[in-house]
């Protein structure tokens, strides 16, 4: 046992030194599209920030109320001095949900048109949420060293199953009447997958988009110990060195973040489903 | 009857399960739906269907649960695949065309109209209306216009810019119906698309129907599971059970002359003097001179025959065809045999 162990150790060691590089180059988009993110969010004065995250929420939910809270909300970030470790985290969540999105709302749709696929990568997702995330942080450092890109793929890993299983889950509840009638007007499958396929599953794949976002915030802490900078950092160090006050102060900035996201998100999901609630006559 | 037929169903047969094609031997020998359950686990959905269905008829395909009905159906446009069989329309076979060919069929040759309405929640109704014709490659404003038309025709007027869900289910159907309407197709087929509304809309809806068709004269396939539905609004109908077709005529043949106990069953239920024409139940027995007699014509219902017979205190009716030339007579005892209660003997 200990010797096949360390025999796997030492060829996976040799992997990581041989490839190592080409990896870490691989994966240098990523890093250029995070750190491009960061300083054009860094750079924007937090009067526009401000600004802009209003009309965001606005233009999400169309409610006064929560965009005003949004505002407040990061105007007490910033006024409470965690503006730059917010900054980070905003745009490792919103890197880490563009790419969970991109990658698993497709994979959701390959599942449900095939049930071959279907059981293939369900159990691949049960193994990515349940792991403990600590075990893949190991292979990634081991590759990647530490720093953003590796912090990104860990958040990933935790947070795009939602968005697969919810999305797989929506288009395979979709009436089966409505499929059959975009069938029988001569739908191609694309048509049928745009036209009602998806727009059906909608609520679904919005709760997994929902999930995916809190879940890829719940990462933070667990990221920051592979050294992505935001808001997980102090409270990492507060943990460490038993600051109370500076691990309540950023936790609480991470529980805003999240209600921000989980609201806005919400809301927008309501309301492009508006039709679902109307009054019958 | 010399109408040219405009679908016809040959050697059909389905049957539900991994192994279909190899035990469909046991199925041309001969082999029962529920032996073939038994001893093969395989369903058997419909079992050698040959049925012409005449051009710009409305035909009715009627049935219980499980008779393969919709099955039927979904196979006039290949919705399901069939076992063995061919269906041809307009001289081309359905079951063998290539599947880029048997899009541009569904498009441009048929229209459906579903059970449940089928409609798209996230769509308003002018959306909705405009599917089949989008698919088509109709856009924007002609597309809408061509909507608006039967918009209007259908009593939808004033509801273009709802959703489904705020509508009643007989709106809705007629949502369905007009979606199946726009697309302009020779052939329309539906799918029990009234058995979800309560029988007032339902007959609303029949009503329309009837309409729509003395100016439309389309070729209806019209799923059932009613009885007195198919003998109000079809030409002819196509009794199945078990996935057999059991008998195919109008509502005259089936009511007068049953196939098989199973019809003969249906057929009990039946107003039959609301249903049958005198030209159907009229005989050659010229009544005495002197009897009292009233002129009804051929397709007079029995009720109205007996209804005016009373009203005239008369013994005998006289049944004449469109030109006014006598062809038939009907006397009391003629009437009361339709009217009697049917008895379980």
């Amino acid at each position: 046992m200990m010797s096949s162990r360390n025999c796997v150790d030492a060829a996976f060691k040799d992997f990581t030194r041989q490839f190592g590089n080409n990896i870490e180059s691989f994966f240098d988009p990523l890093l250029t599209f995070l750190v491009v993110i960061e300083k054009l969010l860094l750079a924007t004065p937090w009067p526009i920030f401000l600004a802009v995250a209003g009309v965001l929420a606005w233009l999400g939910s169309r409610s006064i109320k929560l965009s005003i809270g949004v505002m407040f909300a990061f105007f007490a970030i910033g006024f409470l001095d965690m503006w730059d470790p917010m900054i980070s985290t905003v745009t490792m969540i919103s890197a880490a949900t563009i790419l969970c999105l991109a990658l698993g709302i497709p994979l959701g749709i390959w599942m449900s048109r095939s049930d071959r696929a279907q059981s293939m990568i369900t159990p691949i997702l049960d193994i990515m949420q349940t792991i403990p995330p600590f075990v893949y942080l190991i292979p990634v450092v081991m590759m990647l060293g530490i720093g953003k890109v590796p912090g990104l793929i860990a958040v990933c890993i935790y947070a795009m199953p939602p968005s697969v299983r919810l999305t797989n889950l929506g288009i395979r509840l979709v009436d089966k009447e409505a499929m059959e009638a975009a069938d029988a007007f001569g739908a191609t499958y694309r048509q049928r997958l745009f036209m009602v396929q998806i727009p059906l599953a909608l609520p679904n794949i919005f709760a997994g988009v929902n999930q995916t976002i809190m879940m890829a915030l719940a990462m933070v802490v667990i990221a920051s110990m592979i050294g992505v900078a935001g808001l997980g950092l102090p409270v990492l160090q507060a943990v460490q060195n038993q600051y109370l006050s500076m691990g309540m102060l950023y936790g609480l900035a991470i529980v805003a973040l999240a209600i921000i996201f989980d609201r806005v998100s919400q809301a927008f999901g309501t309301r492009i489903q508006k039709h679902r609630s109307g009054d019958v006559l | 009857m010399s109408q040219d037929i405009k679908i016809k169903i040959s050697n059909l047969t389905k049957i539900f399960g991994p192994k279909a094609k190899s035990v469909l031997k046991h199925v041309d020998n001969g082999m029962s739906k529920d032996d073939l359950l038994k001893e093969h686990q395989h369903v058997l959905g419909l079992s050698n269907i040959n049925l012409d269905l005449a051009n710009k008829n409305i035909e009715v395909i009627m049935g219980l649960s499980g008779s393969g009905k919709s099955t039927l159906i979904r196979h006039i446009n290949r919705l399901i695949e069939p076992t063995t069989g061919s269906i041809m329309i307009g001289g081309e076979d359905v079951i063998q065309m290539p599947i880029e060919k048997l899009r541009l069929f569904r498009q441009q040759k048929t229209a459906m109209v579903f059970q449940s309405f089928a409609l798209l929640p996230h769509k308003t109704v002018t959306d909705n209306i405009c599917l089949g014709i989008h698919l088509q490659g109709v856009k924007g404003d002609e597309a809408v216009q061509r909507a608006k038309k039967w918009i209007d025709r259908v009593g939808l007027t004033g509801y273009e810019d709802r959703y489904p869900s705020q509508l009643s289910g007989g709106m809705q159907q007629r949502v369905g119906l007009a979606r199946a309407l726009t697309c302009d197709t020779e052939i329309l087929m539906m799918d029990e698309a009234f058995s979800a509304l309560d029988p007032l809309i339902r007959s609303d809806m029949q009503d329309l129907l009837l309409e729509l068709q003395t100016e439309l004269h389309k070729t209806i396939i019209f799923i059932t599971h009613d009885l007195d539905e198919a003998l109000k609004i079809g030409d002819r109908i196509a009794i199945l059970n078990g996935g057999a077709l059991v008998q195919h005529g109008t509502s005259q043949d089936i009511l007068m002359t049953p196939a098989d106990d199973y019809v003969r069953d249906f057929v009990k239920k039946v107003n039959r003097s609301h249903v049958l024409h005198a030209k159907s139940v009229m005989n050659d027995e010229k009544p005495d001179n002197g009897a009292v007699k009233i002129m009804v014509k051929e397709e007079d219902s029995i009720d109205n025959v007996l209804c005016e017979i009373l009203r005239s205190n008369a013994e005998c009716a006289v049944v004449q065809d469109s030109r006014g030339t006598e062809v038939g007579y009907l006397n009391k005892k003629d009437i009361a045999e339709v009217v009697k209660p049917l008895v379980e003997d």
